[in-house]
């Protein structure tokens, strides 16, 4: 694309950056910043380094928040011995969603994958088992995203988690609700037949 | 039941511009001098089969110089019904390959639908090529035949990679996680041990039909073997693999597996490679496409649509009419089969019975029909 302005350029181009903008969106959202009153843009770009500056992640189960020590952890009603491993912080806001879940988290930060260069020293897994010993923690229960890193995560948290006395489960997957069973594929109903449950 | 492509339209795909072709249910001719883009015809229908080229694994390499996309579609009729594909390829973006409008998700899952067997001058690679050649053919075989395999073959291949990445990073470091290391063990051996077994009860269905391909063709009596070679072929493979787990670490690479295995091919049990004559080695690709044929025929209940590229400059009399003779009892469905000389190929399907369609190429247009 071409700019009659430096300034517009750097700035769609900076735009540009964020996931699933492309150089056209970036523009039309430089466009009516420009149209907007100066404080319009003030206060955004405030805020955006505030959030930058001030963000903090839970020191129990790195939940993003504005404190040290986030509102799940702290919130004394939840069920301390269950704690939920899931991959980001977009993956508590999905379960606490449901309301079907009322124990503790804790965020990996992603997935193993030696091609992407993500080792179990790049995610959050020594502290969640730093965060075992002495505390009421019965079950962890894995819930990653279904494929193959995922899986190979599950398999390496298992073996570490072997040490400790704790029940380890994994969410059930298997057909979606409201979906018909000839379109579920092939990999998805084989999994949920093997992993079939007793009919209530 | 009766499968063929009614029609075909290219946008941008290799020498050709814009083309729509509309095709006979039986014999369909692309004649034309070299270079005039016979052989990218054929190409387009396996693409549209198997969501890639035969000849180059490179989807970008496909698209017209100078563009930035291709597109290839096609309706394929089966006895009921009738089916658009349609494949995109456009530089830096994912491959879009749809069904009756809608994108795969899984484009592996397409893989099977409209099954084709392609015959064609650079087969001799199965022969003189390392043993990837042979894993490719019978791999694309057993998938055209049983989906599922090849999505434990993708799965075990992707595995593979990521444990052989990690076996570099462990000598990068120095630092070795055997935790992390049995975290890829494990479905490398689950996958692994179904993906032999898949490929061993193939071999015993496919030798057998092959041998009577093989006798038809050759009218030799020689034995022909198929001999399938793996790492896998011992009790306990799963201890043996990981007893062999320092091995791997010092080559920083997986040793064994499924990975490695080869198809021998074998005459009166000796070297085909080494010890074959011209024709006996003419016969055995032959069979071999002929096997791979009749056991997608048998298992699809279909008939594969086969394309024939330069088989009259490649093949000799014999081998020839006794292919022709097949053409002739009507064994296979729809066939599309390229030459350089017009007259040949004319003259060869006058005699044959059954619905025909000459298409004359000359720089990426159809000049008559
Ligand atoms: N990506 C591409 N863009 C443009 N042209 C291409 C591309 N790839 C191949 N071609 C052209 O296609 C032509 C080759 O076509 P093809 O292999 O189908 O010929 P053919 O008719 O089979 O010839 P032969 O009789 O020699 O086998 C060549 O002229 C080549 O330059
Ligand atoms: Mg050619
Ligand atoms: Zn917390």
């Amino acid at each position: 694309m071409v700019f009659s302005s430096k300034l517009i350029e750097e700035a769609v181009n900076e735009i540009a950056k964020l996931p699933g903008i492309g150089q056209k969106t970036a523009l039309r959202l430089v466009l009516h910043l420009l149209k907007q009153d100066e404080n319009f843009t003030t206060s955004l770009t405030d805020s955006l380094l505030k959030l930058r500056r001030d963000i903090q992640y839970c020191r129990h189960c790195h939940y993003i928040s504005d404190e040290p020590e986030c509102n799940i952890c702290q919130n004394k009603s939840r069920d301390r011995s269950l704690i939920c491993v899931v991959e980001s912080s977009q993956d508590v806001i999905a379960i606490e969603n449901t309301n079907q879940y009322r124990g503790l988290y804790h965020i990996l930060g992603g997935v193993i994958s030696p091609m992407e260069g993500v080792s179990p020293a790049d995610l959050n897994i020594e502290s969640l088992l730093n965060r075992l010993p002495e505390s009421e923690v019965k079950e962890i229960i894995l819930a990653l995203s279904p494929t193959m890193e995922g899986d190979t995560t599950a398999f390496y948290l298992t073996k570490r988690l072997k040490t400790f006395a704790i029940k380890i489960t994994s969410i059930a997957r298997g057909i979606p609700i409201g979906s018909e069973l000839e379109y579920a594929d092939e990999i998805t109903l084989g999994r949920s037949i093997l992993t079939r449950t007793n009919y209530e | 039941m009766v499968l063929y492509l009614k029609d075909l339209n290219l946008y941008n795909f290799k020498n050709y511009e814009d083309l729509k072709l509309e095709f006979s249910a039986g014999i369909n001719c692309f004649l034309g001098d070299n270079g005039s883009g016979k052989t990218n015809l054929l190409d387009a229908v396996f693409y549209l089969s198997m969501s890639k080229s035969y000849f180059n694994s490179i989807d970008n390499q496909n698209i017209r110089h100078g563009e930035e996309m291709f597109v290839v579609q096609g309706n394929f009729e089966t006895a009921d019904k009738k089916h658009h594909v349609l494949c995109g390829v456009q530089t830096g973006q994912k491959k879009t390959f749809k069904l009756d409008k809608k994108i795969y998700e899984r484009i592996s899952d397409h893989i099977g639908k409209f099954p084709v067997v392609m015959i064609a001058p650079n087969d001799i690679a199965l022969i003189y090529e390392g043993s990837e050649e042979r894993r490719k053919f019978f791999d694309s075989l057993i998938s055209q035949i049983d989906n599922p395999y090849l999505l434990d073959l993708m799965q075990y291949n992707h595995y593979l990679k990521q444990r052989n990445t990690l076996l570099k990073q462990f000598a990068e470091h120095n630092r070795i996680d055997r935790d992390l290391l049995a975290a890829y063990d494990e479905p490398i051996l689950r996958l692994g041990a179904k993906i032999f077994a898949r490929r061993q009860t193939f071999m015993l269905e496919f030798q057998p039909i092959f041998q009577g391909h093989y006798e038809t063709i050759s009218q030799y009596k020689e034995q022909t073997q198929l001999v399938y070679d793996s790492d896998c072929a011992v009790a306990e493979f799963s201890e043996v693999f990981r007893q062999n787990t320092n091995k791997d670490l010092a080559l920083q690479r997986t040793t064994l597996g499924v990975h490695r295995d080869d198809f021998e091919f074998k005459i009166d049990n000796y070297s085909l490679k080494k010890f074959g004559s011209q024709g006996q080695q003419k016969s055995f690709l032959i069979a071999l496409k002929l096997a791979h044929f009749e056991i997608v025929r048998q298992n699809k209940n279909l008939k594969p649509i086969l394309l024939l590229d330069d088989i009259f400059d490649k093949l000799d009399e014999k081998r020839m009419s006794c292919l022709m003779q097949m053409v002739a009892d009507h064994t296979f469905g729809q066939i599309f089969v390229t030459d350089a000389r017009p007259e040949r190929t004319q003259q060869i399907f006058a005699q044959i019975e059954g619905d025909k369609k000459f298409f004359n190429l000359q720089n990426g247009q159809i000049r008559n029909e």
